[in-house]
């Protein structure tokens, strides 16, 4: 096999990986602060695809140009869901809190289904079909452009929670919850407020993704594990190990793919879970808290 | 002489009460009523035929596609003088469990023949429940060939195995390779691990020696029908060097593999495919021009036919700028052999209906070959494959020959060369 195929591949696979990154981000930044798992999150992320879609199919805008009103639709629905229904579910059991985002995710797979229909749907934008030639390697420019995205979104996120106020608030309320109520932080209120900001990344993963890959209503619940499985293997809770497990996991379904079978990607992306949970549990990056 | 009195008369049942006439004649009108109508209900009730598609889920397409040809029946069995059927109509979710369920429950619902259900695995799991209930099922569509070969008797199917697709598919290469002089010499294959594609990969292992192919297969490369990513599978047959890829796919994975193969910038001399797919009108409306070229070697029907012509014309009256394809064909081939059973066994009976069906014996059909015929497993072994190519948002025959209505176009043209 010539070599260039093996950069080929991981570059690709690198570039998938720095979306399911931002979509994973979503999930540890809801984790780390409100210690909710959401499980409605792959189902987020269609919501995210579909509205990228109808504003394609209706104005013909480019979703990586709607991302960030997408991302901020999401940021108001998942506010409303946070303040309107997870607020009160916030000191129950946590099969509660689970029975709760599942129920929720079911309602939202059959709510995209019967607007949407069970049909595949993607956009068909100018560049769709282009591909970069560097050399040897031909890079998908859907792809480039979707990573590129990512990383941007991502740097936005990790400079928010670092340097402004708001961000220091929610991080205080992961780090201690009773310091933060004894200073007097509306810590409600950053609840919903991060549960927005969970909503946005994965809203904006959305807008990105929809490039790369078709969407049905039936696709949330496999992005639902995958996020996951990101997370647990960068570690829950620390935003750089979900961006870090995004690009380890989309490196290794590739090289998977190429090196073994397409048909074990999954398999491989698994074992990888498994062997850090063997020997790192916390994950690669678990300690660390935003 | 002792006075009787009236309520005497009541103990002793000699007399009919006012409370008894009441009932009786509340029985009688309500015979009068639901008499007439039984009667005709046994002479001309519709056949409840519980129809199981993938209608959402992966095969959502294709499942909505065979549709079309459940909508299209009614009128054309009409024409026929065929009696009417009542549609129960089932998603199997493209799954093989739900595929079971579904099919419990349109029996339990009063389903007296079921019709279905697009892909192996899930009709595999219908043919059970069918054949432990005693309901008669006439596959439309599902090529995995164990499904007639467990001595079911109310199972039967009107679609060729993966075995004669396979062997009518390398025919009709070899003619075409024949005719243009030309041919790859070697193919990378990729298919999809679902049941019917891991029949296929099975069957082409042990055809292929048969037909002395000249071409040889550099990879064999599988991939989850779910996938929504092949970049990495088609980066794999590009680096083999093949001349031509040669495919088992189903609908979504045909258009990600075309959209891969121009991003990775490979034109490939020829795409063969074995399956569904790339002949369907989502792919070539999702595709537009990028959609030439590809041939399916696949169960076609036979254009010159009068029920073909039939069915052409009213697949366009119903479904303006659709194609006629396998799944509007074969799943209206499973109706017509219902109504016809029906007719002939002149009952509901789930017996006489699975005998009357054994029995059937349609000529004036749609799909390639000699007509609808069942052998002893409940296989039609006469069906015939054709070679089509997509040719500017249509489709043409191009072989066998006897069947062909246009000229392969041969090698595929570019795709950084269309416009």
């Amino acid at each position: 096999m010539p070599a260039e195929i093996y950069l080929n591949v991981a570059v690709s696979g690198i570039l998938t990986g720095l979306v399911y990154g931002l979509m994973a981000l979503g999930l540890s930044v809801i984790f780390g602060v409100i210690r909710i798992v959401n499980f409605a999150h792959g189902e987020m992320m269609t919501i995210g695809m579909y509205i990228a879609i109808a504003i394609f199919s209706a104005f013909k805008l480019d979703p990586l140009v709607m991302m960030v009103p997408i991302a901020a639709v999401l940021f108001v629905f998942g506010y409303a869901l946070q303040a309107s229904l997870i607020n009160p579910f916030i000191n129950r059991p946590e099969h509660s809190q689970f029975i709760l985002l599942v129920a929720v995710a079911l309602v939202m797979v059959n709510g995209l289904l019967i607007l949407f229909g069970p049909d595949a749907k993607n956009v068909q934008t100018t560049y769709a079909f282009d591909s970069f030639l560097i050399g040897p390697l031909i890079v998908d420019a859907t792809k480039v452009y979707a990573g590129g995205a990512a990383v941007l979104v991502s740097a936005a996120l990790f400079a928010f929670f670092r340097f402004s106020h708001l961000g220091q608030a929610i991080r205080a309320c992961a780090d201690n919850y009773v310091g933060a109520l004894v200073v007097g932080l509306d810590v409600r209120r950053l609840y919903a407020l991060t549960f927005g900001i969970g909503a946005a990344c994965v809203g904006a993963a959305g807008a990105m993704l929809v490039l790369i890959i078709d969407v049905t209503p039936a696709l949330g619940p496999a992005y639902t594990l995958l996020a996951f499985i990101i997370v647990i293997t960068g570690g829950l809770g620390s935003m750089p190990g979900a961006l870090l497990g995004g690009i380890l996991i989309g490196f290794t379904e590739a090289m998977a793919g190429l090196l073994f079978s397409p048909s074990a990607k999954s398999m491989f992306a698994f074992g990888l879970l498994v062997l850090v949970l063997l020997f790192r549990p916390q994950g690669i990056m678990g300690k660390r808290a935003i | 002489m002792t006075k009787t009195t009236r309520t005497d008369l009541a103990r002793k049942g000699s007399r009919v009460t006012r409370r008894a006439f009441t009932a009786g004649a509340g029985a009688t009108a309500l015979l009068a009523g639901t008499a007439p109508f039984s009667i005709i209900q046994a002479q001309g009730a519709a056949l409840k035929v519980g129809v199981l598609l993938p209608r959402s889920g992966a095969q959502a397409g294709i499942g909505q596609d065979c549709q079309r040809g459940v909508q299209v029946a009614a009128s054309i069995l009409k024409d026929l003088g065929l009696p009417n059927l009542q549609i129960m109509n089932a998603d199997t979710e493209t799954n093989v469990e739900v595929a079971r369920s579904q099919a419990e429950k349109l029996i339990n619902e009063g389903a007296q023949l079921l019709v279905g259900a697009f892909d192996s695995g899930q009709s595999t799991a219908i043919a059970q429940v069918a054949e432990q209930k005693g309901i008669p099922y006439v596959i439309n569509i599902a090529a995995a060939p164990p499904i007639t070969e467990q001595g079911y008797k109310f199972v039967f199917r009107n679609f060729p195995v993966a075995g004669t697709i396979l062997a009518d598919a390398f025919a009709n290469q070899k003619e075409i390779f024949a005719a243009t002089g030309s041919a790859p010499k070697s193919v990378a294959f990729l298919h999809v691990n679902d049941t019917f594609g891991t029949a296929m990969k099975n069957g082409i292992g042990a055809v292929m020696p048969k037909f002395d192919m000249p071409y040889k297969i550099a990879e064999t490369i599988s991939y989850d029908p779910t996938a929504r990513d092949l970049s990495v599978e088609v980066a794999k047959a590009k680096a083999t060097g093949a001349d031509a890829l040669l495919v088992v796919s189903r609908l979504n994975d045909a258009i990600l593999l075309t959209r891969e193969l121009i991003k990775q910038r490979w034109s490939p001399m020829a795409i063969l495919s074995m399956g569904p797919g790339w002949y369907e009108d989502q792919y070539l409306k999702t595709l537009g021009k990028l959609s030439d070229g590809p041939l399916s070697f696949v169960p076609w029907y036979d254009p010159n036919k009068k029920l073909s012509r039939q069915l052409e014309a009213a697949v366009a009256k119903a479904f303006p700028g659709i194609n006629v394809n396998t799944n509007h064909v074969y799943t209206f081939e499973a109706l017509l052999v219902a109504a016809d059973a029906y007719k002939r066994a002149g009952s509901t009976n789930p017996t006489a209906l699975a005998d009357a069906i054994r029995k059937t014996d349609i000529k004036d059909n749609v799909s390639t070959g000699p007509g609808i015929r069942f052998n002893e497993k409940g296989q039609n072994d006469k069906l015939k494959n054709s070679a089509i190519q997509n040719r500017g948002g249509k489709l043409v025959t191009v072989a066998p020959k006897a069947a062909s209505n246009a000229k392969v176009e041969w090698p595929m043209k570019p795709y950084d060369k269309r416009a």
